[in-house]
């Protein structure tokens, strides 16, 4: 059933394609943050981009990512543009995401009560420094956690990249896989990695949540 | 959004449909991509149901059932949480026929979706239960009910309330994931789309038409769980601004 | 004594960790008799209702219903803890009315009184609706039936809540702090229900209340609660007339001050 020489034979070629799922996740997560940062800070600075970004964020949320990273792989050249997969695949893991953490900061500007603002000028304080001081650090505790938990959901999106043959964790699985007919070992290996990464993370965040609520709780 | 901005994206998403199928370059590949549709929406369906029989078994499981019920419960939703459904999908596609276990392909598709979103499923029906208000558990009680009635009668009828827009955002991931079955050689409508860019490389209109499509299907669900939403809740916002 | 009590309070304790609620309670109610509790907040006066209606474990003591054990069950000879279907049976006596009323809210009025009668005592839909309709005309709400508890005001809804209690035909009746939650102007159709409640039928009553006038006017003893203890009791117009205590004195005070 499970053979555990097979299983150190595949480990080192697995480890170091685990190393490339992780750097697909930091640079896709990398982008999605500072996008999503941007999308909302437009919508919020431009009245008028409101409506056409909620329909570019619908659009991108209803839609499933294998179409994307498909689209964006295929399309670029089209343009003229050459990008290899690892690329085009990060670009739209990182866009797909950019949607929803742009809903996150949203979320996080309105839940800030008017009063805040409205005491802020009745102290007569500066615009900007009444974003530096008062919102912003209101802002941050509930939007931390929830970007968190998109860096492990999109940490799990990862494998789709095989499907445009980056050879990641999963596609390495895969190949393992074909060439030997043992798809046990890999495939459950990848699994635990997940399954391990993902408990740990959620654990990171939980701890996260509770050092920065104790902050403005206090 | 509003559900009229909503049902107006539907409409104009199916506009343009009908308007690109009037070009010959689009409409060459719209019969192809409607059958792969089909299949992909037979999937999420079976799929839905799966997954709501899966999330309210598993909730049920983890708050009311014995300890080694809960154990099996718990267990369940950490590692379909803590792992992807690709990597799921895959892992029951090639690994389980090594241990003799055969299923077609399409049986892995609704069985892996299903069991996924299940599992997010089932924090959502145990979130909705645990936000009843405990004065709904004390009435019960008081009214000498037994557990199997409280929760029949009185507490899952309004957590289902609660319960239905994060369901419309897990049948939406769920269709999104629909697109995963394409990679173990299930002709829906991802497959149809790459097999069709590989023939002919019109990328442009090949995936413009499958984003509009699944954008369709997603507005469909969206929309009607709105509906949903609304019905359940009339007799308990009625009256209510007033 | 020649009739056992309706309620017997029998040296219950209840704590949570290391606060004691409720300090060695003894008390016994007779049938019939209408009891009202008094004291600050914090003195444990809710938790005897809730003990009583099983909301609430105790941890010492035993509580019994017309001379049966609720909390507990005898087996051997010995009083071992009641499992739920011992609870069950005994607590079927009993009925109660809370202070955020909890009705339920996807139910109308009709459906929150014919619920536990048909689900709960077996009872045809159509003799539970009458008996409803009868419950819903006691308390005057006949023409609001089917309105869903959000169409309702806070006194409606707690006379529905009453009638609601009286469906499951209890013999005790408990009532914590009933009025609380409503605006001045709604206190008085509660009350009046309660009062043609306890002339009409046969009910034993405990209630927990910051309303003295209603307390004085309706019950046949009044306790007084401090600190997890009664610290004085009997009939209203002793206890509120010359109360015997410091403690008690105090309280009556500054409830009165308050207006």
């Amino acid at each position: 059933m499970w053979d555990w020489s097979f299983t150190l034979e595949i480990l080192p070629t697995l480890a170091s394609a685990a190393i490339i799922t992780v750097e697909a996740t930091l640079i896709g997560f990398v982008i999605a943050a500072l996008l999503g940062l941007v999308l909302a800070l437009v919508r919020i600075a431009i009245p008028w981009t409101a409506w056409p970004i909620s329909v570019l964020v619908e659009l991108i949320r209803s839609t499933p990512l294998l179409i994307q990273i498909f689209f964006l792989y295929f399309v670029f050249p089209k343009f003229g543009i050459v990008l290899d997969a690892f690329t085009a695949g990060v670009i739209a893991i990182g866009l797909h995401y950019a949607a929803y953490c742009s809903e996150v900061y949203r979320a996080g500007f309105d839940n800030i009560p008017r009063g805040q603002w409205e005491a802020s000028i009745a102290l007569n304080l500066p615009q900007w420094a009444t974003f530096r001081d008062i919102i912003i650090p209101q802002v941050i505790p509930p939007i931390v956690p929830a970007l968190g938990n998109y860096l492990v959901a999109l940490f799990k999106e990862t494998p789709l990249l095989s499907a445009i043959a980056v050879l990641e964790l999963m596609q390495t699985a895969k190949i393992i896989g074909s060439d030997t007919f043992r798809y046990t070992e890999p495939m459950t290996l990848v699994g635990l990695f997940f399954l391990v990464m993902s408990l740990v993370s959620a654990a990171i965040i939980r701890v996260l949540e509770r050092l920065l609520n104790r902050r403005t709780s206090r | 959004m509003g559900i009229r901005t909503l049902v107006g994206m539907l409409v104009v998403a199916l506009a343009v449909i009908g308007l690109l199928a009037t070009q010959t370059s689009y409409s060459l590949f719209l019969p192809g991509l409607l059958e792969g549709a089909l299949l992909t929406i037979e999937i999420a369906l079976l799929g839905s149901v799966l997954a709501v029989i899966m999330g309210v078994l598993a909730a049920l499981a983890r708050l009311y059932g014995p300890a080694p019920l809960r154990w099996v419960a718990t267990v369940y939703v950490e590692i379909f949480r803590g792992t992807s459904a690709l990597v799921q999908l895959f892992w029951l596609f090639f690994v389980l026929p090594q241990f003799g276990i055969l299923m077609d392909a399409f049986t892995v598709a609704v069985l892996a979706l299903g069991l996924n979103v299940g599992a997010y499923g089932s924090e959502v029906v145990r979130g909705a239960i645990l936000a009843v208000a405990p004065g709904q558990w004390e009435a019960s009680i008081a009214l000498n009910m037994s557990r199997a009635q409280m929760l029949r009668r009185i507490i899952l009828p309004q957590a289902f309330i609660a319960m239905i827009p994060p369901w419309g955002n897990l049948f939406i991931e769920l269709l999104k994931s629909t697109a995963l079955v394409s990679l173990i050689t299930l002709t829906d409508l991802a497959f149809k789309a790459q097999q069709m860019n590989q023939s002919t490389l019109k990328t442009v209109p090949i995936f413009t038409l499958v984003l509009l499509i699944y954008l369709a299907m997603s507005l469909v669900i969206t929309i009607g769980m709105r509906f949903l939403e609304q019905r359940a809740s009339a007799g308990l916002s009625r009256g209510r601004a007033a | 004594m020649t009739e056992k009590p309706m309620v017997r309070f029998d040296n219950v304790s209840k704590r949570y960790g290391a606060l004691t609620v409720l300090d060695g309670l003894s008390l016994d109610i007779a049938r019939g008799e209408k009891v009202s509790i008094i004291g600050p907040s914090g003195s444990g006066k809710t938790t005897v209702l809730r003990m009583l209606m099983t909301l609430e474990t105790i941890n010492d003591g035993v509580i019994w219903v017309e001379g049966e054990p609720l909390t507990h069950m005898e087996k051997g000879g010995k009083l071992v803890p009641a499992n739920l279907a011992h609870i069950r049976r005994v607590r079927a006596k009993i009925g109660m009315v809370f202070q955020s009323f909890n009705l339920f809210p996807h139910m109308t009025a009709l459906q929150n009184c014919i619920e536990a009668p048909i689900t709960v005592l077996g009872m045809k839909r159509k003799d539970a609706e009458e008996r409803a309709a009868e419950l819903l005309n006691m308390v005057g709400l006949s023409e609001k039936k089917d309105h869903y508890p959000s169409q309702l005001s806070g006194g409606q809804q707690q006379r529905v809540a009453i009638a609601r209690a009286c469906a499951m035909r209890p013999k005790i009746m408990l009532f914590d702090e009933v009025t609380s939650a409503l605006d001045p102007e709604l206190v008085g159709e509660v009350l009046q229900v309660i009062r043609q409640l306890g002339r009409e039928h046969d009910l034993t009553m405990l209630m927990v209340t910051h309303q003295m006038g209603f307390a004085k006017e309706f019950s046949d003893r009044v306790c007084f609660f401090y600190q997890g203890k009664i610290c004085e009791q009997g009939p209203p117009g002793e206890l509120f007339g010359a109360p015997k205590n410091e403690r008690t004195r105090q309280f009556l005070r500054a409830v009165l001050e308050a207006g």
